[in-house]
């Protein structure tokens, strides 16, 4: 097995990708996309118009020529072109043509995808849970309908390579792009891709299999293979991988807390002999809850341990999940709050989040809080998507959590929006210019709304609007430099929060886990090292693997398993042979290879067949038992004395029958001669019982 | 070992489905259910069957319920809460939050209306559903190490599945209720090809053979239409959950097409509460209703109302859902005694009503008066229809899910006992598959596959890597090209001939290796087994030859002395022996093992010299093979023994 980490990506939106070779298979896992990168392009440059109560635009888009000797970082430094998008590039050095298996761990592991559906000679299998698959494809259809901004303002440019990937246009920008560009290394430039079409992600689609919940699926007959939740966002889940040599288990970004998506199942996960650990996320622990003008207090991430000998019972309702729980609920508590002191303040709130845990939670406890502060206060979400995705939330309980199918149980619909929608306290709507939005709009008011990085969809023209008004609130994730991203709306007066929500494990949390699922082997990232040692441990063996680096994990079973129909079993001749303590049997079936086993049942044509003659033989005649063996029969045979043969091989001719047939016997090799076919097999039959044979 | 399937109800009946099936030391419940027909103890299954101490949580390893009608699921919470079983209890998520409806609906006929003592509460109902673990389609459940379990699409009504289990080795399929049929708001049937000992399938239609669902939902349509045209009110008398939602997506779609103003009224909030779990659960419904739900969901019904009491004698026109089906009491009764006197109104009927209801009643002959109770004679003079379509599968499709998955045993429940031997035949007959219709309280046993397992060497893996793939289609049913849903890929299975050797060391695992492997791990080295012979051939005179060969040859090939013997024999045996491939090696030609070379020694020890001077001229051609082409050389031999040599 041979196991190759080709980007340990950042973060909740840029998931970690692999690629396996195991089993004569080429299996990659996600597919993602670092949008973070974004950050280095100008964002979508047009006006404010639309609104109804337009203040002027103070937003110039003018194309001075940039004389870029040093100058620092500022919002002029920043590349006014239309954006490409900064793939994995390893992922490029492979033959596309080769990955027999693609597994997506998340939605967001799915966004480069059709980069590679899109590419002449791609025929892999896909593998999606259904409800990644819908995610995703909404999240593709969003980024590729406000990348339309960027092109009805630049234009269609099918010059094929840009001006500003240019290697004298790299030379001069800032550092700090200019290693967002080419990596640390400066490998990372032929990661790069223009965007995909929408044509694209149909295809994309087409191309995937969606899988349900622990559903088992067959690539080849040979690879069993099945997805269970991880906690970390609806449909995002770790992958058991059965085959005949050795099961494996992928586990990527995990969470035992969730209060939307189905959480980790670890149960599921036990006693499979390979884990591949691919949850960085405890790389980039940070404070919970930043704030540029820094009034809030830091809520320090509390260190306990758990004892090593946890069982599998207390992993899950183990204190620290409660913990867990709490501080998210004060998190969330908090931001609300902030959120409700800005609106009572007249300032607007503006939340760029595609996270939907982050968005669910916040829409209820937000609505929630204003209703209990009487306020009155219009709450949007605006995106292209949003009406699609709010659609599919409700439908999809057998992918949330506990308490989220309790109220499918007990009848009340699965999230609160829909009543929200109904109450028209929340307003859906595609774009901001909508009729629909500006109709209702009202301010000050809470607005959800793509995209994080701040580069094109709606946000970027409310940012615009109410970057400068020190009322208002601007919350963000993690995951990202926020320097770099507020770099073209400075000056900013409106306040800024980002916050980090769970994005996988918690670092106390990894060793318990991998304990409790008794694996015998663990490939572990070698940059979690200094933070987990998992190397006392005594009941498994660690490997450590880096990026871009190829790890070969050596075989444990030495065969594989054949599962022996009894019937054919039953028709065995078993021969115990003259030496040591071996049985043999000659075995002849119809191999069928399916559910991941290999299957041997009675072939069609097959008979039983009562003699069995041996095929095949090994050691040297005695030619006395030989003899015997014919007397026995009531065949003489007379010994020819003294002829030895060629090649320093003894050899002895035995006459039959007075010259009617003759057998030459040697070390290596016996000949029977006669012409009467009945006497041949006679001696044959002779011959055969004094050797082994089969 | 032996797989045994106790039948607890559902056995040549249809009601209280309950079978108990032991594999290999685990036992299954499939289903729950009650028999409407009943009320005294017959309307449960005989549960002290199971266990004699009642100690139901040591004698069942799982319950599984398929679907949430009745009669699947309308013993569960009096088995939970009164009897006392405390174990695992599996269900789909839709039958999880449609069943207790179901069962309350089901409670509060019996007990406020019949004004009988309940059998379980509202309570018990709520206690009993927080046991039930929701499982998805297709999801791989490990009930406990041994038994895996896997729910199937079964079509019939929302959330109905089919089970798979699995112990060890042995794999068994219960159906529960199916349409192989596509639906207003279903889809078909959907099973993977299974390697299934045993295959348990309900049989409500074991004989009937059913035309287009289309032309029996116009016909509905029309007198539905023709009744309210006419100023007379229609009575749909049907269970909150179902064929409820289904007319209704029938006669919403229909009222829209017609642009008619006639109200349509459901009669309690039940199923307008109802309807709001169909529009969550829309991933379990068609692939037409998923493909628009977020345009429109098509359980938001725009001609539907909610029905109030006083509009029961109210003048003009309507449509009204109510429950109780089948007239076995509550309101749909009420509202039937209401309406049934005048000849303008319409009462429709399910397929199929169990025996003691007035649906029933209605159904055998054309009663004028119907007897409710020593008191209450109702007049009967409305029209009544009986609703032709129904969702269960018809014969065909029970053969062709039978067919499809090719168990070793089938055993039939959920029928009428005539009709369910006609099929045992049947599929006995034509498939050539054992089959059984066991009563109620009967056993079936039967016996189950298991595998011998034994290692296997890469090099013989790699041996048989040769694939020799089969490509099947994945679900059995109508193939309703429109439903793609349900037309998934196509199944992969790979089969193929092998031979090797399987290698027993004293106490180790067997282990199947390729036959050059074994005496690798013997030590040993192979000791070739020959057979030889120095075979005569005679020659005869070229003249001769020149009429009797060069006609049956090829005129192209002209024979000269610049041809070998060797030569002039490969002709000839490639006319006696056509299928054999002759390879000529210039000194010697090869059919298989067999190798055959001119022999010029004086004396060959595999010549036998006695029977070759009685001829003019011979040459003698050695011949050596391995055992394993005996026959075809002996036939060889006899060949060449015969032939005339000769060249020009
Ligand atoms: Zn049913
Ligand atoms: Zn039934
Ligand atoms: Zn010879």
């Amino acid at each position: 097995m041979k196991f190759t980490c080709l980007s340990k990506g950042g973060g909740f939106h840029f998931p970690p990708c692999h690629m396996l070779n195991f089993c004569g298979f080429r299996i990659l896992f996600d597919c993602p996309v670092d949008l973070s990168a974004l950050t280095i392009f100008s964002p979508v440059p047009t006006g404010f118009d639309s609104f109804p109560d337009e203040e002027s635009c103070d937003f110039e888009f003018v194309t001075e020529k940039r004389q870029k000797v040093e100058k620092p970082l500022g919002a002029n430094s920043l590349i006014r072109a239309e954006p490409w998008y900064k793939t994995v590039k390893s992922l490029h050095l492979w033959n596309i043509s080769q990955i027999d298996v693609i597994l997506i761990s998340s939605p967001m592991g799915m966004l480069g995808l059709p980069f590679l559906t899109r590419m002449k000679g791609f025929s892999s299998k896909v593998y999606v849970t259904e409800a990644s698959a819908r995610l995703g494809q909404l999240m593709m259809d969003d980024l590729v309908s406000m990348h339309v901004e960027f092109r009805q303002f630049y234009g269609c440019e099918d010059s094929g390579f840009p001006q500003w990937l240019r290697h004298e246009e790299l030379e001069l920008l800032p550092p700090e792009l200019r290693e967002v560009v080419l990596g640390k290394d400066g490998t990372e430039l032929g990661g790069w891709m223009p965007l995909y079409s929408a044509a694209d992600v149909k295809d994309c689609m087409q191309k995937s299999h969606k899988l349900k919940y622990a559903e088992e699926v067959y690539y080849n007959g040979i690879l069993a293979i099945k997805a269970f939740s991880s906690g970390l966002e609806i449909g995002s889940c770790n992958w058991i991988i059965n085959a005949p040599k050795r099961d494996i288990v992928y586990i990527s970004s995990s969470t035992f807390v969730s209060a939307h998506a189905m959480t980790f199942n670890y149960c599921a996960l036990q006693g499979i002999n390979t884990i591949i650990y691919s949850d960085f996320s405890s790389l980039r622990v940070m404070g919970d809850v930043e704030d540029e003008n820094n009034y809030f207090p830091q809520t320090a991430d509390k260190l306990s341990s758990l004892s090593n000998d946890c069982s599998s019972q207390e992993l899950a309702e183990s204190s620290l999940n409660m913990d867990e729980h709490l501080e998210e609920r004060e998190k969330l508590g908090f931001i609300c709050s902030c959120a409700l002191e800005c609106v009572k303040a007249g300032g607007s709130v503006l939340v760029p989040t595609n996270r939907l845990g982050t968005l669910l939670q916040l829409l209820e406890q937000i609505s929630a809080l204003l209703e209990s502060s009487a306020m009155e206060v219009s709450i949007y979400i605006i995106s292209s998507v949003a009406d699609e995705l709010l659609a599919f939330l409700n439908v999809i309980p057998e992918w949330l959590c506990k308490q989220r199918q309790e109220r499918l149980f007990s009848g009340e619909q699965l999230f609160a929006h829909v009543e929200l929608i109904r109450r028209k306290k929340l307003h859906v709507v595609p774009a901001v210019h909508s009729s629909k939005l500006l109709t209702n709009w009202q301010e000050p008011c809470i607005v959800f709304s793509p995209h994080w990085t701040m580069r094109f969809g709606p946000v970027v023209h409310l940012l615009r609007r109410w970057c400068g008004n020190p009322n208002s609130l601007l919350i963000l994730e993690d995951g990202f430099d926020p320097k770099l991203a507020l770099l073209p709306f400075e000056p900013i007066a409106m306040k800024v929060l980002q916050c980090v929500f769970p994005s996988g494990l918690k670092l106390q949390k990894v060793e318990p886990l991998i304990k409790t699922l008794l694996p015998k082997i663990v490939l572990f990232p070698e940059d979690l090292k200094p933070q987990i040692s998992l190397s006392n441990a005594k009941s498994f063996s660690v490997f450590h693997y880096t990026e871009d680096d190829t790890l070969h994990v050596p075989c444990q079973k030495d065969s594989s398993v054949f599962e022996i129909a009894t019937d054919l079993a039953s028709q065995f001749h078993w021969k115990k042979l003259m030496q040591e303590n071996f049985n043999i049997s000659r075995l002849k079936g119809e191999l069928s290879i399916d559910h991941g086993k290999y299957h041997l049942l009675v072939g069609k044509e097959q008979g039983s067949s009562s003699k069995h003659s041996s095929l095949l033989h090994w050691g040297s005649p005695d030619v006395q038992k030989l003899l015997a063996a014919l007397s026995k029969m009531g065949i003489n045979g007379s010994l020819e004395q003294g002829i030895s043969d060629t090649e320093s091989e003894t050899v002895h001719v035995v006459h039959v029958q007075d010259y009617k047939g003759l057998i030459k016997v040697g070390t290596r090799s016996t000949v029977i001669s006669a012409a009467d076919e009945s006497l041949a097999s006679l001696i044959f039959e002779a011959v055969d019982s004094v050797l082994d044979g089969i | 070992m032996a797989i045994d399937s106790l039948i607890l109800g559902a056995g040549q009946e249809v009601g209280k489905s309950c079978v108990v099936v032991t594999i290999n030391g685990k036992r299954i419940m499939f289903d729950c259910g009650m028999h409407m027909g009943y009320l005294d103890h017959r309307r449960y299954p005989d549960f002290s069957l199971i266990s004699k101490s009642g100690d139901f949580d040591n004698a069942l390893t799982c319950v599984i319920i398929t679907h949430f009608h009745l009669d699947h699921v309308g013993a569960l919470p009096y088995f939970t809460e009164v009897c006392g079983y405390r174990g695992p209890i599996y269900m789909t998520y839709p039958t999880k939050a449609l069943a207790p409806l179901m069962l309350e609906d089901y409670r509060k006929v019996m007990v406020d209306r019949r004004g009988e003592e309940e059998q379980f509460s509202s309570d018990h109902i709520a206690e009993c559903m927080k046991k039930v673990i929701a499982v998805d389609l297709k999801q791989t459940v490990q009930v406990d190490n041994d038994l895996q379990i896997r729910a199937y699409y079964a079509g019939h009504v929302l959330g109905a599945a089919m089970f798979h289990a699995k112990v060890g080795d042995t794999e068994m399929v219960y159906t529960g209720d199916y349409n192989m049929t596509p639906d207003r708001h279903l889809g078909a049937a959907q099973i993977d090809r299974l390697r299934l000992d045993l295959l348990i399938t309900e049989s409500t239609y074991a004989t009937t053979i059913r035309d287009s669902k289309y032309g029996r939902e116009r016909e509905f349509l029309k007198v539905v239409h023709k009744c309210v045209s006419g100023g007379g009110k229609v009575l749909i008398p049907t269970f909150a959950l179902g064929r409820a939602q289904e007319l209704c997506i029938l006669l919403d779609d229909y009222w829209e097409r017609m642009n008619l103003k006639v109200p349509i009224y459901f009669s309690a909030g039940l199923t307008i509460q109802a309807n709001m779990y169909y529009k969550m659960l829309i991933s379990w419904t068609s692939q037409k209703i998923k493909e628009t739900y977020s345009t429109h969901n098509a359980f938001d019904f725009k001609n539907v109302h909610d029905f109030e009491r006083s509009l029961m004698d109210a003048p003009g026109p309507c449509v009204l859902f109510a429950t109780p089906g089948m007239l076995s009491g509550g309101f749909s009764l009420e509202v039937f005694k209401h309406w049934a006197p005048s000849e303008r109104n319409l009462v429709t009927l399910p397929g199929y009503c169990v025996a003691g209801t007035v649906g029933h009643k209605l159904m055998s002959g054309k009663p004028t008066k119907i007897d409710l109770d020593k008191d209450t004679q109702i007049d009967v003079r409305c029209q009544i229809h009986q609703l032709a379509f129904s969702p269960h599968t018809d014969a065909k499709g029970i053969m062709d899910l039978v067919k499809f998955l090719s168990p070793k045993h089938v055993i039939l429940v959920h029928g009428e006992k005539p009709k369910m031997v006609s099929l045992k035949e049947r599929i006995h007959s034509e498939l050539g598959i054992m089959c059984y219709d066991p009563a109620n309280n009967d056993t079936v046993s039967i016996p189950s596959t298991h595998y011998v397992k034994a290692g296997a060497s890469d090099t013989f893996i790699q041996g048989c890597s040769n694939p020799n793939f089969k490509f099947y289609r994945n679900s059995a049913g109508d193939s309703d090209l429109n439903d793609k849903n349900f037309m998934q890929d196509v199944q992969v299975k790979d089969e193929r001939v092998i031979e090797g050797v399987i290698v027993k060391e004293k106490s180790q695992k067997a282990k199947v290796v390729h036959q050059d492997e074994l005496l690798v791990m013997l030590g040993e080295n192979r000791h070739e087994l020959q057979f030889a012979y120095c075979c005569p051939v005679q020659i005869i005179d070229l003249k001769e030859m020149k009429s009797t060969y060069l006609n049956s040859r090829n005129s192209m090939l002209c024979l000269s002395e610049n041809f070998s013997w060797l030569q002039v024999l490969q002709w000839r045996l490639s006319d006696e022996i056509p299928e054999g491939n002759i390879q000529s090696y210039g000194e010697h030609l090869q059919i298989e093992s067999f190798h055959v070379s001119l022999c010029l020694k004086d004396s060959c020890p595999y010549r036998v010299q006695d029977n070759h001077q009685n001829r003019m001229k011979s040459m003698f051609f050695c011949c050596i093979w391995s055992a394993p082409d005996e026959k075809l050389a002996r036939k060889i031999l006899s060949i060449m023994e015969k032939l005339n040599l000769s060249k020009i």
